[in-house]
């Protein structure tokens, strides 16, 4: 009962079928797309909508970068790896520079990307109102009618309540002045990365069936109000132990010994490159 | 920092897939697939049904290599599944001409054709029977044979067990049962395309059908006790195999390409005849359940929630298809539930950030 499986997993009509709606997605920025997501050898949860976009679009000439929350050596991340080169044996790096394909779970990588590269987001809940409205069939026509009073009310409430938006990762954005969009639960930090982006970004999520995309030089703007101005995560003046970076997103860790908090850059690979001399 | 360093990942995976296949394999013993294949058919029917992928043999290697988890197994049939090319659909089945090996209906004690009971666990006494740890092949072979001797003698001659009446054509024509018209538009396919709502019958159902066998029958059992309002009777149940032909493209007649066992459930409800004016009168609708091989509770627990999502004034959650149709699938449920144990420290320490903000502000 042998099994060869195709190039990248999937057979080429499967792959079209995904390439179809990622098209129909960049047509329309920030609108999520149905697609008849597949199952996958990997969790459904796990990054499935990542991966199928990822295997419709990748060439046997791609050099693929894999990320799980800013490492490219996390479980999930080397998971994912391991499966795309297994079926189509492309070169891979860690390098986000040399990277023409980056599949990434909550973080966009801090080297600002170019026009050449192609980031891939996993979602695992794309509805950005679904926090406001649990039925599908309501939150579609939200969308169709431009009826966001429940999002924009949603971080009012919280202001009444806290005195500050208190939503966490997967801030809401609003992109191209039309659709809001669920930016996938990277942290506020990366959210103005989404705007005016040179790179393709592509979001897809398998377990909820949808592509969505922020094609390249997209206006993208977190909601917030005049007086309440968004906000990403302070690190008050920490920077990274190991390579002393500033100004970007940080892992805080707690020494085992002595109990106290330390800080070190999310984002493995830039945190690499510069304590190996890069910029 | 554990098992997301920045180096390790790699290795720290390749020594649990090893430990993975120690666990399977540390007693020395080989599962044999044909085992699995002759002596598990509850978890083998189970696992198809859930896959919705109706291969014995594909299942057994899969329960093996899933060592008897349902969820896993489901997994690798589903993922293995996404890889087939799906040529063909089948021409329409009509059930009523089933190879029946089990029949029984709960609404009326004499039924034409007879009430079957076939195989079943309903009426056993759920003792343990100690004596299959040590049950031998001598003894199961003598078993056999004189089992098939008698068998034979008791086959009963006049009774066709691929045409027999269904309980329903009684009661339409009494009028009892609404006249329903055939519609043989093609389904929609729901792994070809996505559920829109309000769906179609033919979605719900699908999704019914190779829904969690537990959360099938949950949901259904909520809907009986109470979170939902109808009581159905069984008018018929039945377990037996149908045959599956495909269209000849080249001509009008069609392929006979093989047959699967399923067990298919019409559950009775009543509820006001839709056809008469001053809504007075009662009648019986149906509630339809079938699944991949022999799956009873599932089919029943189907048939109700099939009744509650056609209905149209929305009391209870199993009425809401949203609620039903999006949380029974094995593998999204498990996927979505089992991703929680990836790390989620940047959303975590985004967390963190708000709350910590709303403390300062307070302090402030």
């Amino acid at each position: 009962m042998g099994t060869k499986y195709n190039f990248a997993f999937f057979d080429e009509g499967s792959k079209r079928e995904i390439r179809r709606a990622t098209l129909k997605a960049v047509a329309i920025p920030g609108y999520q797309v149905p697609f008849a997501s597949r199952e996958m050898p990997i969790g459904r949860g796990w990054g499935t909508g990542g991966l199928q976009l990822t295997l419709s679009l990748i060439g046997e000439k791609e050099i693929l970068k894999v990320i799980d929350q800013g490492s490219d050596e996390s479980v999930n991340a080397v998971n994912i790896k391991k499966l795309i080169v297994s079926t189509t044996g492309v070169q891979t790096t860690i390098d986000t520079r040399k990277a023409t394909l980056i599949q990434s779970r909550h973080r966009i990588p801090e080297i600002p990307l170019n026009k050449e590269q192609i980031l891939v987001l996993q979602v695992p809940i794309p509805e950005p109102l679904r926090v406001v409205e649990a039925s599908e069939h309501k939150t579609k026509r939200l969308h169709s009618e431009s009826d966001y009073s429940g999002a924009w009310l949603m971080l009012f409430e919280q202001i009444m309540k806290y005195d500050s938006v208190t939503h966490g990762a997967d801030y809401p954005v609003i992109v191209k002045d039309r659709y809001v969009m669920s930016p996938s639960p990277i942290p506020r930090f990366d959210n103005p990365k989404l705007n005016n982006s040179e790179a393709l970004i592509l979001l897809g999520a398998g377990r909820e069936k949808k592509i969505y995309a922020v094609p390249p030089y997209t206006k993208v703007i977190s909601m917030a109000f005049e007086d309440y101005p968004f906000r990403v995560e302070s690190f008050s003046g920490q920077k990274c132990h190991l390579c002393g970076a500033q100004g970007v997103y940080l892992d805080e860790i707690i020494d085992e010994k002595t109990g106290e908090a330390y800080y070190q850059c999310n984002d493995t690979s830039n945190c690499l490159m510069r304590l190996n001399g890069g910029k | 920092m554990g098992y997301v360093a920045v180096k390790g990942g790699s290795e720290a995976i390749a020594e649990s897939i090893q430990r993975l296949k120690y666990e399977r394999i540390k007693n020395g013993t080989v599962l044999d697939t044909r085992d699995i294949e002759s002596g598990m058919r509850g978890l083998i029917d189970t696992v198809m049904s859930e896959s919705s992928l109706y291969d014995r043999q594909v299942a057994s290697v899969a329960i093996k290599q899933a060592e008897g988890s349902i969820e896993e197994a489901v997994f690798l049939m589903r993922a293995y599944r996404s890889t087939l090319p799906r040529k063909y659909y089948s021409n329409v089945i009509d059930t009523k001409n089933m190879f029946v090996e089990r029949r029984i209906s709960a609404s009326f004690k004499d039924i034409p054709g007879g009430q079957i009971l076939g195989t079943t666990y309903d009426y056993t006494h759920r003792l343990i029977d100690f004596d299959l740890s040590k049950e031998n092949p001598t003894e199961v072979e003598k078993w056999l044979d004189s089992y098939r001797k008698t068998s034979e003698l008791e086959e009963p001659a006049d009774i066709d067990l691929c045409n027999l009446p269904r309980v329903t054509d009684m009661l339409r024509k009494e009028e009892i049962i609404a006249q329903a018209i055939e519609d043989n538009t093609p389904p929609i396919d729901v792994t070809k395309k996505n559920m829109e709502f309000p769906t179609k019958r033919s979605e719900r159902l699908q999704v019914l059908t190779r829904g969690q066998t537990g959360a099938v029958i949950a949901l259904g059992y909520a809907s009986l006790r109470g979170f939902g309002d109808l009581h159905p009777t069984v008018g018929e149940l039945r377990v037996g195999y149908v045959d599956i032909c495909i269209a000849n493209p080249m001509g009008d007649d069609e392929f006979y390409i093989g047959n699967i066992q399923i067990t298919e459930v019409e559950s009775y409800i009543s509820s006001p005849d839709k056809n008469n004016a001053d809504g007075n009168k009662l009648n019986l609708t149906i509630g339809y359940g079938v699944c991949y091989g022999q799956n009873e509770s599932k089919a029943i627990a189907m048939s109700i929630l099939d009744t509650d999502l056609e209905t149209q004034e929305k009391k209870f959650p199993t009425q809401d298809e949203e609620f039903v149709l999006y949380h029974i699938d094995s593998v999204e449920a498990t996927g979505f539930i089992s991703h929680l144990k990836l790390p989620h420290y940047v959303t975590f320490k985004s967390k963190l950030d708000s709350i910590r903000r709303t403390r300062e502000a307070r302090e402030k």
